[in-house]
């Protein structure tokens, strides 16, 4: 562009330019060292696919983590609101008996099934990874038709005043995670079979094993308000 | 870096610019860009449309329009449609063309998760709009649907207007989630070499923070939905006081999202003053840190405030007094880029083409937004006006004047980049001009309405405030006048527009450095960053000269 007017006397001075050579990011020395990991250096790491979509699937798994703490907040305002009214005549609550133990500790120890089953993986003994991978699904099923049959078995309905609603709301919506979560381990298994090389792209793998233990962790909160309140 | 490069091929005969292309399930950021872009638009012309009915509704105080079911409906509908299908995919779009382009990335970090959060909308908003065709009519219980209103619905009706509503919001919901994850993930592993957090532009900052705004609270409001939509269908009894249930904490999920909606909206409208402002000033951004970090600090901080929405529902005391401080510390961050924008143009030789007009436009109705707002965190005062015409003139001013006119100048600023074509300048002026006096005689008559007491969401009223609404209503009918030039100015400049070159406006940031309308892949090769942003006092940044901008030179 033909432009002969001073660009002094338009702009109110010269900025300094840093042309030095790419600077670290002084914020991360602060961080520990696992977040440093989980967040790259400065950009230009694109390439590295399994990293981003590992980041991008536990922000999700954070997100997803505000709708449980949506619905304990409802529970916890609701139980200390309306403590009066909380059990209606004739009806006892959840009970915690024998099976829901049992129940949960094959729950909390399938993530520590899942978790050697990763690692596997990552070793390359593909054998290994697929039996212990196969056990967990089993736990997870086993998890499921317990929980059907103890919903079965018990002596309210979802509209049987707040204890009915909340009680199958909550154990339902994580029932649903943990049926999506043995469905996707079902997915891998099948794929670690049809796959020749299934040891280099294992994001699959990794994401359903975070998936596993953020659906467990989820299980202590809810167990604990549910059945030891 | 050249930045006149003549492009050969024209936009309608270049396969990258195929118009079957933004049908079709594309991967490519940009075209995901443009399709939000249209569509939302699309949707604020119904939105607007009833708006425009419910003006007509209050010009006479008796309900003579419409009848008061489809009134109900009218105002639900407006509101959800602007927030949830207007502003905030716009916002979504705008964020998708830019954010890749301005951090030198070739595409976002997950491009099919990126159609696909694309390609719920446009059902969910048919969806949506279609629930005016059921028997009963469209839902009634206001954008925030609170309970027990939105549960009073005909027996035998297990498909009704609410059901949709519910249905369709956490289908956006959902898709809203998908893209805030996209944002998160490219903004922190896409970046070119060099580019620093504190050299990315305040666009990309305000979205990053609008987007954890959305992870972090966007899941409550999808939360409370679910309960309610137990409550609605399946016999739960959450949110129904006649049987236990809490309302009032339906109230609290809602606005834990709600509120935090509104700075997902605002702060990539400020995100595009800081682009916009520096550029026609010729002034390097005031406060680039400070701007940048304020935008977190507004995010951070507007996670703390949704109770203000509720000081009148039964709110304890000492809630009301935490929450009005901490609704009134909002303005500390807010103000600092308020304070920005003006440092930025001051002393400075303004060019004051269309994007300029409406930056500038955009941020001097903030002020009167903003200044109501700090006004209604105070809990006296919220108390007189709640319900009234006066919260509805605040956040107008907020959604329309501040933030639909930052749309406004996107548009027009990032319209050469988009479409190769330069719009026509005059066209652009009138439609800035109609604007800018019509949202201004619409909204502020609502502010002295409200102060005298005249309730929202009511069709008929006493007569003594039909004054004022006269006129709010003579200024929403110019506003519909003016998306008319809009309309013609865009599409008569997308078919016969001036060339643009790559860098009409001479404005700093890596999406000038490629071509117009970038290629498939963004960029010949990455860029490596060396400078900070907004480098106007740069002596390679020369001054615009109106009616230079789009000379070509070959």
């Amino acid at each position: 562009m033909a432009n002969n007017k001073s660009y002094e006397s338009m702009n109110r001075g010269v900025i300094h330019v840093d042309e030095s050579p790419i600077p670290l990011e002084r914020w991360r020395q602060y961080l520990p060292n696992w977040l440093k990991r989980f967040l790259p250096v400065r950009g230009g790491r694109a390439e590295d696919h399994h990293g981003k979509a590992i980041f991008g699937f536990t922000v999700f798994l954070l997100s997803e983590s505000i709708v449980f703490l949506s619905f304990i907040f409802t529970y916890v305002g609701l139980r200390l609101t309306h403590s009066k009214n909380w059990l209606p005549p004739g009806i006892s609550g959840p009970e915690l008996s024998i099976f829901v133990i049992i129940n949960t500790v094959i729950l909390l120890s399938s993530s520590f099934v899942i978790q050697p089953a990763e690692n596997a993986l990552k070793h390359h003994q593909l054998n290994k990874f697929r039996w212990l991978w196969l056990i967990t699904i089993c736990m997870g099923t086993y998890f499921l038709i317990s929980q059907g049959i103890e919903w079965k078995n018990l002596d309210f309905g979802l509209s049987t005043g707040l204890v009915g609603s909340t009680f199958y709301v909550l154990t339902g919506f994580h029932g649903l995670h943990v049926l999506t979560g043995v469905i996707l381990q079902i997915t891998m298994l099948v794929r670690s079979f049809r796959q020749g090389n299934y040891e280099k792209g294992h994001f699959g793998v990794s994401a359903t094993t975070l998936f596993w233990h953020f659906v467990d962790i989820i299980w202590v909160f809810l167990f604990s308000l549910l059945y030891l309140w | 870096m050249t930045t006149h490069d003549s492009i050969d091929t024209t936009p309608q005969n270049d396969p990258e610019n195929n118009w079957r292309h933004y049908f079709s399930f594309s991967t490519d950021h940009k075209v995901i860009g443009v399709q939000y872009m249209v569509m939302t638009f699309i949707f604020f012309l119904i939105g607007g449309l009833l708006a425009m009915l419910i003006r007509a509704e209050l010009i006479t105080p008796a309900s003579n329009v419409v009848d008061r079911p489809l009134y109900n409906g009218l105002f639900t509908l407006h509101g959800t449609i602007m927030i949830f299908l207007w502003i905030i995919p716009f916002n979504a779009g705008i964020s998708n063309y830019l954010v890749p382009l301005m951090i030198g990335a070739r595409d976002m970090a997950f491009p099919l998760l990126n159609a696909i959060s694309f390609w719920i909308l446009p059902p969910s908003g048919l969806l949506l709009i279609s629930s005016f065709l059921l028997p009963n009519g469209t839902a009634q219980s206001g954008w925030w649907s609170y309970p027990p209103i939105s549960l009073q619905i005909p027996p035998g009706q297990p498909i009704n207007g609410e059901f949709i509503w519910i249905v369709s919001i956490v289908l956006i919901g959902i898709s809203s989630i998908m893209g805030a994850v996209n944002f998160v993930t490219t903004i922190f592993w896409m970046r070119a070499p060099g580019m620093t957090f504190f050299r990315m532009p305040v666009f990309v900052w305000s979205v990053l923070s609008a987007q954890l705004l959305q992870l972090v609270n966007l899941p409550s409001l999808t939360g409370a939905l679910i309960l309610l939509l137990f409550d609605l269908n399946f016999g739960t009894q959450f949110f129904k006081p006649l049987e236990n249930g809490d309302p009032i904490i339906y109230q609290h999920l809602f606005w834990f999202y709600s509120h935090p909606a509104v700075y997902i909206m605002a702060l990539p409208a400020f995100g595009i003053f800081a682009e916009v402002l520096p550029a026609f000033s010729r002034n390097p951004l005031f406060g680039y840190r400070s701007l940048a970090v304020a935008s977190l600090g507004i995010a951070v901080v507007s996670i703390f405030v949704w109770v203000h929405h509720m000081f009148t529902s039964a709110t304890p005391g000492w809630m009301r007094m935490l929450f009005m401080v901490t609704s009134m510390l909002v303005a500390v961050p807010t103000g600092v880029k308020a304070f920005g924008w003006t440092a930025t143009i001051w002393k400075s030789k303004l060019h004051l083409e269309t994007p300029m007009l409406f930056a500038m436009g955009g941020a001097a109705m903030f002020l009167l937004g903003g200044v109501t707002g700090v006004m209604l965190a105070a809990v006296p005062f919220d108390i007189h006006v709640h319900n009234t015409y006066f919260i509805v003139g605040h956040f107008h001013y907020i959604v329309f004047n501040t933030i639909t006119m930052a749309i406004f100048a996107a548009i027009y600023f990032w319209f050469p980049k988009i479409t190769g074509r330069m719009y026509a300048e005059g066209w652009g002026k009138v439609h800035f001009w109609l604007t800018f006096i019509g949202a201004n005689l619409t909204f502020f008559p609502m502010l002295p309405l409200g102060l005298q007491g005249m309730v929202r969401r009511i069709s008929s009223y006493d007569p003594r405030y039909q004054g004022w609404n006269i006129l709010a209503s003579l200024g929403g009918f110019l506003l519909g006048v003016s998306v008319l030039p809009f309309i013609a100015n865009i599409v008569g400049s997308l078919l016969y527009g001036q060339r643009a070159s790559n860098n009409p406006w001479l404005a700093t940031g890596l999406e000038w450095t490629t071509t117009s309308p970038p290629p498939r892949d963004n960029f010949e090769e990455i860029p490596v960053v060396k400078r900070p942003p907004y480098d106007y006092g740069d002596p390679k940044y020369s001054v615009i000269e109106p009616h230079d901008y789009h000379q070509q030179e070959n």
